[in-house]
């Protein structure tokens, strides 16, 4: 079986600076990768690289062995690829469960139609309100989102990504900015998604990253440093020259 | 479970549900009474006036207040129609045709007006609406041999529907309320639609959109051509309600007003249009009549919506109505809370 994900030497490039340099990398179906690397690294830079959200300068991407370099982003959400964003972009004027539904929508041939009331579609209403039980905020479904904290709406984006079910699913640091408690919730909820979801995760938590990653992949400059498992990645020296500057 | 959806559900909405109703009722049957009890047919032109108009708003509304796409090139499209009904009708052909020709004009222009304007958003938007709208004003203000330059062109008939004469001012005016329901009863179902909702999500987070799938380019061009279609109806009402076009129905003065039109009543609400058209028209008719600077009192009032109600006369109301009541509410229980002593 071919990888969920397979990158071959992916370079972008802003201006004069190299932000993705021959970037390679193969993620196993059910894998769970985690990206790390300073700040500056890279990290966002290859997730909107493999999301579509900008374009390669050259190198190739495969999703199941699908070549998807130069397909939309939309595209890529039909094949089933899901995100959360590093900074939180939901809909501010609509309750959580709206929010959900409109996830959904987006992979649904619905989406087109101008006659039916989006409410009463139970089609989306059902799943969406699955997700948001699933990261435990089906409470608060009609509640408007911008009345909700910021670790709630950490896992609205996480049940965002989730009602779409995804193959592969991007996490962009899914626990900044959360407290204590809020990190154990997400930490649990990541842990409890199905194997057959492939995760690529950014983060900057190492207890609860390396408590979740198979794989890790170290960037630094753009460049993929280091990559295996969790105790050859710690133990590589070169993992502690990129953070402490050895 | 379902006590928290109880308690989640907005029960306020469904108290005031009987009280919409009534108040639906009572302006539905002030509207359609018009010609009764506006004994002087100047003023029901007037109000065949402002419903055209309203009808005009509504569709810039669409993509002003939902998609978040400022235009001010919505003339073009509102004139277009009117200039091809005119030019038709004036050559001999008979009305349903020209109308037809008029709206798919309208359409098939929206079309190349989105696809050269939705390259960008923004204020780089408005310019090229601005651009393209006053580039169809320079046609119709030079091919003179089509479009009569700056005389325009005058017809002396309405078309007859189902063989009812449109030529009095309550029979015209009845077939404008017609189609202002008619757009109303579109735009209330088009708004909390899965399109309407995916196009106010494109305003709102266009590029979390497109990562959950949406085709944001194709959601904003269908939105323009919808508008398009709405512009085109009410210019070719304009253009029956006034049997004569000149270029300036293709002028930037139509664009921006019916922008402020938008943006005085409250844009991204339904009612929002309908108030600002009625404003501005009765400012431009009715007002007019008394006060020769209405132009002035017009100012002063847009002036007053943008310094007390930013949001729009709609929602600026039901936000001070909303405060009121919540003071009133308030004060009784205030007075039954006991007094604690002072420590």
């Amino acid at each position: 079986m071919s990888a969920a994900l397979a990158i071959h030497g992916l370079t972008k490039s802003f201006g004069g600076l190299r932000v993705t340099r021959g970037v390679n990398l193969a993620v196993e179906p059910g894998e769970r990768r985690l990206i790390i690397g300073p700040n500056g690294a890279g990290k966002t830079t290859l997730f909107n690289l493999i999301t579509g959200d900008l374009r390669t300068d050259s190198g190739r991407i495969e999703f199941f062995g699908r070549n998807i370099t130069r397909a939309p982003n939309r595209h890529r959400a039909h094949l089933g690829m899901a995100r959360t964003f590093q900074i939180i972009t939901l809909f501010p004027r609509e309750t959580l469960l709206r929010n959900v539904m409109l996830s959904l929508l987006g992979l649904s041939k619905l989406r087109w139609n101008p006659f039916i009331r989006f409410d009463r579609l139970t089609v989306l209403a059902e799943p969406a309100r699955d997700a948001l039980a699933r990261v435990g905020l089906d409470h608060l479904a009609h509640r408007p989102l911008s009345e909700t904290s910021y670790g709630e709406r950490r896992r609205i984006e996480i049940a965002m990504a989730l009602a779409q079910n995804p193959r592969v699913l991007l996490l962009d640091e899914p626990l900044a900015g959360l407290s204590a408690d809020e990190r154990r919730d997400v930490h649990r909820l990541i842990v409890s998604i199905p194997r057959d979801v492939t995760i690529l995760m950014i983060e900057h938590d190492m207890d609860v990253a390396l408590e979740i990653a198979d794989r890790i992949t170290l960037l630094h400059f753009g460049e993929v440093v280091v990559e295996g498992t969790r105790a050859e990645v710690v133990q590589d020296p070169r993992t502690r020259e990129v953070y402490l500057g050895e | 479970m379902s006590l928290r959806h109880a308690l989640s559900t907005p029960d306020a909405e469904k108290a005031s549900l009987s009280t919409r109703l009534l108040a639906l009722g009572i302006v539905l049957a002030l509207l359609v009474t018009v010609p009764i009890w506006v004994p002087n047919s100047y003023y029901v032109n007037i109000c065949s006036q402002i419903l055209i108009w309203a009808v005009f708003a509504l569709g810039l509304n669409i993509l002003v207040g939902y998609a978040g796409l400022v235009s001010l090139g919505q003339s073009g499209l509102f004139g277009i129609a009117c200039y091809t009904a005119a030019y038709l009708v004036s050559i001999g052909t008979p009305h349903f045709e020209a109308g037809l020709a008029a709206i798919g004009l309208a359409i098939v222009t929206s079309a190349v007006f989105a696809v050269l304007s939705l390259r960008t958003t923004g204020i780089s938007f408005l310019m090229i609406t601005l651009a393209l709208g006053e580039i169809l004003w320079g046609i119709a203000y030079r091919w003179v041999s089509v479009t009569g330059g700056d005389n325009g062109i005058s017809v002396n008939t309405r078309p007859t529907p189902f063989g009812i004469s449109l030529a009095s001012p309550s029979a015209f005016y009845y077939s404008t309320l017609i189609i202002f329901l008619v757009v109303v009863a579109a735009m209330y179902v088009f708004v909390e639609s899965p399109f309407g909702i995916s196009l106010r999500g494109t305003r709102d987070q266009a590029r979390r959109m497109t990562t959950l799938g949406y085709n944001v380019w194709l959601i904003r061009f269908l939105a323009f051509m919808f508008s398009g279609l709405i512009a085109g109806v009410a210019g070719l009402q304009f253009f029956y309600y006034e049997k004569f076009v000149s270029p300036y129905v293709l002028s930037l003065s139509t664009s921006a007003t019916v922008l402020l039109m938008v943006i005085s009543g409250g844009v991204a609400t339904l009612l929002g249009p309908i108030v600002g058209a009625a404003l501005v028209i009765v400012m431009q008719y009715v007002v007019s009549a008394y006060i020769q600077q209405w132009n002035l009192v017009l100012g002063a009032i847009f002036v007053a919506i943008i310094l007390f109600m930013p949001e729009g006369l709609v929602p600026g109301s039901l936000r001070l109505w909303r405060a009121l009541r919540r003071r009133r509410g308030s004060a009784p229980a205030v007075v039954t809370v006991p007094v604690e002593p002072e420590s």
